[in-house]
């Protein structure tokens, strides 16, 4: 109905009246069929079990919009299914805002919606109520996305900075590097970026698995932007305690690596929108490890290093692979591309 | 591997016993600053093997009157400025590509290719390619002139900041009080003008200069090779870096630098003027000498006061001895451009440098 009469997005789609109405009705709402979103409430009804919830949220503004291996669809769903999973829940339900300026193509739109409604599905997540605004072009770059998420917290798991120490092994969960290497070189242009893939998953289902079957997991975050380099710091920094890593152990894509190294970036500080790292008893580690090289998500993960004593200051620590060390700092800014 | 760390380590050791004093040897280029630093290879040096960090990072050396001209550039609504990513932070006397408003006649591109396109794409600008790099990126530019040329690219024109690293390492050299006892010569520029290009240097001064590779093995094979020199008192041109220098180095890229370049006198942020270090357009390609284009007298800016950048990039001091180090300079807010670039001296040694304190 409405795409004989309009392909792009006007202002009036979100202006509340019926072009709202049409878009909810025969764009949005039959990618992302649920029974509680059919009901089109002001606000969605849920029906939890636990009363200890988890509730995030966060917004998506990637350029480009589609890249080797998601899109910016995919990415606001799995990126607010995985804060849940890292705090140690199992995801409910989503929210999904949408922020569009005109002329947007409603088949690009469409793209989005089927790129949203495939990750909720794989992720086992409703989206059950969500809201559309348009904005006049340019005011805002071709759509931005909101999504919140609520999440069960799994039975007896309690995750914490104060559970970290000394001893504890650090394990992630697969390579680093891919999305935020993948973005950049589609971004820029680069030839080789086909070789790239963006990790861009939920992890849900490998954390519960993972919490559900060892009691040793005692803290897991998703590296996603200042990457691995952040996430081990704000660990350092959170427990006062130092940490080691063994370059060697790192699992890293070559074909990443290949683009890092002509750009002048370290991988250790680009974004991952598909990995966990864990902190973990060392008595579990192996176990750990186990539990995610058998899922589909985890097969190449590794343990990487672990939590030391700190001797004054802390720090994280990397021991490279002709045996130096160094330390790995806290990445500031964004990273520009160097020239030769 | 680890066998051919230790040989090379033997050598270090021997050569700083022999001596009894602390050697210096300067990595002239910048990917090797950095390759040093991510890979630990200080920390598993003998003490007295001190590495300095030498001028071969293009944008720390970029002058300031050079970017006060590149912003005079931006300025312009006729203009688009095609710049590489990390010139876009280094400040001039009038700010940054970074922090100038309006920025959006600023893009950056990744080749001097791109640039090209760029000004094919938009017709009704003038694309200002803002042309820096060593030997490395001067052919590409070189080419770029070239297709503008023959294409009619009209829109085109470069401003050169295009500079020559020998030249540079002799000005060092000719320093009464410098520290430097050899080279690491840089992989990528050798790769162009051939390792036969440091004989000079050799023979003049006296001094080790082996041309090694950015993989850490390569690094240490290097200073080891330079160690050996040092400890038999000998100072000759070796390459290590066999699978892709040779003497001679790709004659085809000299001969399109050649084509459209001439050497000329020129400024380094921090060292002054160096005689004959610099490239500009010959003449027959003034149409695309943005220079003479616009008619701008390019002005030698000052250098900012407090940096210590010069004497970081001869080596006299290390980052950390200069006071604005992790103060008011810092890879967020930098003074001097040996902070600006992720190969920057200052930059390297803030990022990777510090030690960690053992009780
Ligand atoms: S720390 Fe900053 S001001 Fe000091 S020498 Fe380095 S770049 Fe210059």
């Amino acid at each position: 109905m409405k795409t004989e009469k309009h392909d792009k997005i006007l202002l009036a789609h979100g202006g509340g009246g019926q072009l709202s109405d049409e878009l909810i009705r025969h764009t949005i709402q039959p990618k992302l069929k649920n029974d509680i979103l059919a009901e089109l409430g002001d606000s969605a009804n849920l029906n939890l079990t636990s009363n200890s919830v988890c509730f995030t949220t966060d917004s998506y503004v990637v350029k480009p919009l589609f890249f080797n291996g998601g899109d910016i669809g995919k990415l606001a769903v799995c990126g607010t299914v995985n804060d849940l999973a890292v705090a140690g829940a199992k995801p409910i339900a989503l929210s999904l805002a949408l922020i569009i300026e005109t002329g947007f193509k409603f088949e690009l739109l469409e793209k989005i919606l089927d790129g949203i409604s495939r990750a909720a599905k794989e992720n086992d997540v409703n989206i059950v109520t969500g809201d559309t605004k348009t904005v006049e072009a340019g005011a805002v770059d071709k759509i931005f996305i909101n999504t919140a998420g609520i999440g069960e917290r799994l039975a007896g798991v309690d995750l914490g900075f104060d559970k970290i120490a000394v001893g504890d092994k650090i394990i992630i969960s697969g390579t680093i590097g891919d999305h935020g290497m993948t973005i950049i070189s589609q971004r820029e242009g680069l030839k080789f970026q086909s070789q790239l893939k963006s990790d861009c998953a939920g992890l849900a289902k490998l954390t519960c698995q993972l919490l559900q079957n060892n009691s040793g997991v005692k803290f897991m975050r998703d590296p996603t932007r200042g990457g691995l380099a952040a996430t081990l710091n704000e660990i350092s920094r959170a427990t006062g305690l130092s940490i080691e890593i063994n370059e060697a152990k790192i699992p890293v894509n070559p074909a990443v690596q290949a683009v890092a190294d002509m750009l002048g970036f370290d991988v250790l500080n680009i974004a991952n929108e598909g990995k966990f790292a864990a902190v973990v008893s060392p008595e579990s580690a192996d176990n750990c490890l186990n539990i995610c090289k058998n899922n589909r998500l985890g097969k190449q993960a590794g343990i990487i290093g672990e939590i030391i004593e700190t001797c004054d200051v802390p720090v994280v620590e990397i021991k490279t692979r002709i045996g130096g060390r160094r330390i790995v700092q806290m990445p500031y800014g964004s990273q520009l591309p160097r020239i030769c | 591997m680890l066998e051919r760390i230790y040989k090379a380590q033997l050598l270090c050791d021997t050569a700083c016993k022999t001596l009894g004093r602390q050697i210096n040897i300067m990595e002239v280029c910048g990917t090797h600053t950095v390759s040093i630093f991510r890979n630990g290879i200080r920390s598993t040096l003998p003490k007295k093997l001190k590495l300095l960090s030498g001028p071969g990072c293009p944008v720390c050396v970029t002058d300031t009157g050079y970017i006060d001209t590149v912003l005079q550039l931006a300025g312009r609504d006729d203009c688009l400025i095609a710049t590489y990513g990390d010139m876009i932070r280094v400040p001039g006397k009038g700010g940054s590509l970074e922090t100038k408003q309006p920025s959006d006649n600023i893009r950056i591109v990744l080749s001097s290719e791109d640039a090209l396109q760029l000004a094919r794409d938009n017709p009704q600008k003038t694309v200002v390619f803002v042309a820096v790099g060593f030997e490395t990126t001067a052919p590409a530019t070189a080419v770029a002139v070239k297709e503008a040329a023959a294409g009619a690219v009209d829109n085109f024109c470069i401003l050169s900041g295009h500079k020559l690293v020998v030249p540079a390492m002799r000005a060092l050299l000719a320093e009464k009080n410098h520290n430097i006892d050899a080279f690491l010569c840089p992989g990528h520029v050798s790769v162009i003008i051939g390792y036969g290009a440091f004989a000079g240097i050799v023979e003049r001064f006296g001094r080790p200069c082996v041309v090694a590779g950015f993989e850490p093995m390569q690094i240490i094979e290097g200073l080891a090779e330079i160690c050996r020199q040092l400890a038999e008192g000998i100072a000759e041109l070796k390459s290590i870096y066999t699978a892709v220098v040779t003497e001679q180095g790709n004659t085809t890229a000299q001969e399109i630098i050649d084509e459209c370049f001439e050497p000329a006198d020129g400024y380094w942020r921090g060292l002054g003027r160096i005689e004959k270090s610099t490239l500009k357009l010959k003449d027959k390609f003034s149409q695309f000498d943005a220079l003479k284009r616009f008619d701008i007298t390019e002005t030698p800016g000052e250098d900012v006061s407090g940096c210590r950048c010069g004497e970081v990039l001869c080596g006299l001091i290390e980052p950390p001895e200069c006071e604005l180090f992790g103060e008011s300079c810092t890879p967020q807010a930098p003074v001097g451009p040996c902070m600006v670039s992720s190969e920057g001296a200052c930059a390297a040694w803030f990022k990777y440098g510090r030690k960690r304190k053992r009780a």
